[in-house]
């Protein structure tokens, strides 16, 4: 496709016109289907963000160009949540990037039961976030959880009842949950390295450690940028795991919860919003960063790509 | 294939059937309320359906029993202008929102006249928006000051005075209330500022706080959060994790509310002979003005058999419904006259006269139509408790003040 569409502009054989007529054709139900199930919500969000809506008043609505953005750009709250969301964001990413790797290492060389490893590494990624989120609330729990009585942890401690320690159990279940998808991104991108290259280090005395650095982290460099493109996009939404662990209480709310508290729980249209425009933009940019800077390039990092 | 067609066929009887009303048979009423787990609301649905000889039919729908995940429920189908909900168990905090957004209708004449009758004031009011009836009375709950006769010689009558006495205790020093961040923690906030002698709001848009009653109760969290008689979890406390360390033993006092005393029957029966009530404490020598819970049964605006489902609505918040919640989920009735029956009595053993003047002393929660908004500007100024420095209130003061006064005009992010 993109080599015609190069040639193209020199000379249109009917043929190539209509083959590409076709293209349009069989393209189009796609198009149309992406048209109604994004860029129509994303454009009504942002049509709402401009108004005073509040389904709690009715009789109130009015249009008030960017005056909801700026009451969010201006809140303490909004920047303590960014602040908060990034900080979760940055430390499970690349804790999950350190474990992944590991994992995808082990998975690579395993020697016996290939296929039970991988499976096995899989279970949490399997786990509806929800579900995984009630049970290490569960196990943190300061009356009935087991953690309490794990050597060394204080019977008495109340994980969720601080600041630190509720971030550090959302950031573990969020990296208990992730990791097996960072590995399995990684695993991808291990297995396209040539074994010959290997051979090759060896035999002139490479130590492992310099084959790691100088072959394997160069060559996976696509499939690393494109497996923390992906998990730095879902981190910056954290959503469920707060949500279940503390409501956003001690200070552990992310963008989401606060987008979703001016949604669902306040109603308020037009402030929920620009919360959810605001964080579309933060992820666009983000995205951005990674391929302009960074130089991503999702086609090639991709598994098997 | 001759699966598919019976499954069609089921799927079209069934679509038929929640239609209903118009066709012959009685009218299909959905009514949506918090589940109770002893069985109250189906028992009523049924017993109301029977009473109607065949006019209509009344379906619970369950909601959560969390009132802020029930109201989120609620809210996205009446903001939608669902028609599937005719009659709404709602929360007494509710009431002005729901009312004020119009998704529920007023009471009138006879049918009001009926559903406040014999009424307690003070759950009326909670009915109340504009000085309309909104909903019907259905049950009500306040909470009194659980303590273990075996630890306590006599109950404390103030805060000050029970802190201390916890300290003093050499096992099961502890008090247990509610103070998560979640409606809860409003309810405990709410209740010591009505009884230091002021209120949070004086109107809709009118915030009150009087300074110096406000910063007592205030201080009167602060302390108990410092205090050794705070119980380790108490940030991340609930009615239910309270329930479950009285029972287990570890503390002398729960503020928590009437079914806590069935739950230990059931759960915990030698800490349960140990068990008093006593009314809540006082803050300063003004009266204690309890929390006020509970339920009244509203109809939707968007129903499409309002009649019935007002004629519904009255059944199943009547006195004989109250007398199956009282019975079957300890849940304390809003008509005066049932306390000196026999089910109260058996339901409430030696303290129904203490739940009857808690909910006549009871001081409600704000009402406002952005009800929401307080309650989130609440929660979020003063939680955890621990921020709450006993001996310097007025900084927090100003804040809460000045917090609440932009959220009921519904200004900011909360």
């Amino acid at each position: 496709m993109e080599a015609s569409a190069q040639k193209a502009p020199v000379k249109v054989s009917s043929r190539t016109r209509s083959e590409r007529k076709l293209a349009w054709m069989l393209c189009a139900p796609a198009v149309i289907a992406m048209l109604a199930v994004t860029a129509y919500p994303i454009g009504y969000a942002v049509v709402l963000s401009l108004q005073k809506i509040d389904l709690r008043f009715p009789e109130q609505t009015e249009f008030i160009g960017l005056a909801n953005y700026g009451t969010v750009l201006s809140s303490e709250l909004w920047w303590m949540d960014v602040f908060n969301t990034l900080l979760i964001m940055v430390v499970s990413v690349s804790i999950e990037l350190v474990l992944g790797m590991a994992i995808a290492l082990v998975m690579h060389r395993a020697i016996f039961a290939r296929g039970a490893v991988r499976t096995v590494v899989l279970i949490p990624y399997g786990i509806i976030t929800v579900v995984a989120a009630f049970a290490w609330q569960f196990a943190f729990a300061s009356d009935s959880g087991f953690v309490n009585n794990l050597p060394l942890i204080p019977d008495e401690m109340n994980w969720f009842g601080g600041h630190l320690s509720s971030l550090a159990v959302i950031i573990m279940a969020e990296i208990w949950k992730t990791t097996p998808f960072m590995a399995l991104l990684l695993l991808a991108g291990l297995v396209t390295i040539d074994g010959g290259l290997y051979e090759a280090a060896k035999v002139d005395g490479a130590s492992a450690w310099q084959r790691f650095v100088r072959i394997t982290l160069p060559l996976m460099k696509p499939a690393i940028l494109v497996a923390v493109l992906f998990r730095t996009l879902e981190a910056f939404r954290v959503f469920d795991s707060i949500f279940i662990m503390t409501r956003g209480a001690q200070n552990t709310e992310s963008v989401s919860i606060l987008g979703f508290n001016q949604l669902i729980n306040r109603l308020n249209l037009g402030l929920g919003s620009a919360v959810s425009v605001l964080i579309f933009l933060f992820v666009v940019v983000i995205a951005f960063i990674f391929v302009k800077g960074l130089g991503v390039k999702v086609e090639e990092g991709r598994p098997g790509g | 294939m001759a699966l598919a067609a019976a499954a069609a066929a089921i799927l079209v009887t069934a679509g038929l059937a929640a239609c209903g009303g118009s066709e012959s048979g009685p009218t299909k009423l959905t009514f949506f309320v918090a589940i109770q787990p002893g069985g109250t609301i189906e028992e009523t649905a049924a017993r109301c359906t029977k009473e109607s000889h065949g006019r209509y039919q009344v379906t619970p729908e369950f909601l959560p029993n969390d009132a802020s995940q029930a109201r989120e429920q609620l809210v996205r189908r009446l903001g939608a202008k669902d028609p599937s909900i005719d009659v709404i168990g709602l929360d007494v905090i509710l009431t002005s929102e729901f009312a004020n957004a119009g998704w529920i209708e007023p009471w009138q004449g006879k049918q009001k006249a009926a559903a406040t009758k014999d009424v307690f004031p003070s759950v009326i009011e909670t009915a109340t928006f504009e000085k309309k009836l909104y909903a019907a009375p259905f049950n009500t709950n306040t909470q009194l000051l659980w303590y273990r006769k075996d630890l306590v010689k006599k109950p404390p009558a103030t805060w000050d005075q029970m802190i201390e006495e916890a300290e003093g205790l050499k096992e099961a020093g502890t008090i247990q209330v509610q103070a998560e961040r979640y409606e809860g923690y409003t309810v405990l906030v709410n209740a010591l500022i009505e009884s230091a002698g002021t209120e949070i709001l004086s109107g809709p848009e009118a915030v009150d706080l009087e300074q110096k009653p406000t910063e007592e109760a205030l201080a009167v969290i602060g302390k108990l959060a410092h205090s050794s008689a705070a119980p380790p979890n108490l940030s991340t406390s609930n009615e239910d994790s309270a329930r479950l360390a009285f029972e287990a033993g570890e503390s002398a006092f729960m503020l928590n509310y009437t079914f806590a005393f069935a739950s230990a029957l059931a759960e915990a029966p030698e800490i349960n002979k140990e068990m008093g009530a006593a009314p809540f404490p006082r803050v300063n020598d003004n009266p204690a003005k309890p929390p006020l819970g509970g339920f009244n049964l509203a109809v939707s605006s968007y129903s499409a058999h309002k009649k019935e489902a007002f004629e519904a609505a009255a059944c199943l918040s009547g006195k004989k419904s109250e007398l199956t919640a009282v019975e079957l989920d300890g849940l304390p009735p809003s008509h005066e006259s049932l306390y000196s029956g026999k089910v109260v009595k058996k339901a409430y053993p030696g303290f129904a006269g203490l739940v009857k003047e808690s909910i006549e002393a009871a001081g409600p929660r704000p009402t406002s139509p952005a009800y929401q908004d307080v309650t989130s500007a609440i929660q979020r100024t003063l939680h955890p408790p621990d921020k709450i420095d006993p001996e310097d209130t007025e900084g927090l003061y100003e804040e809460l003040k000045s917090n609440l006064e932009a959220a009921v005009k519904r200004e900011g992010l909360l």
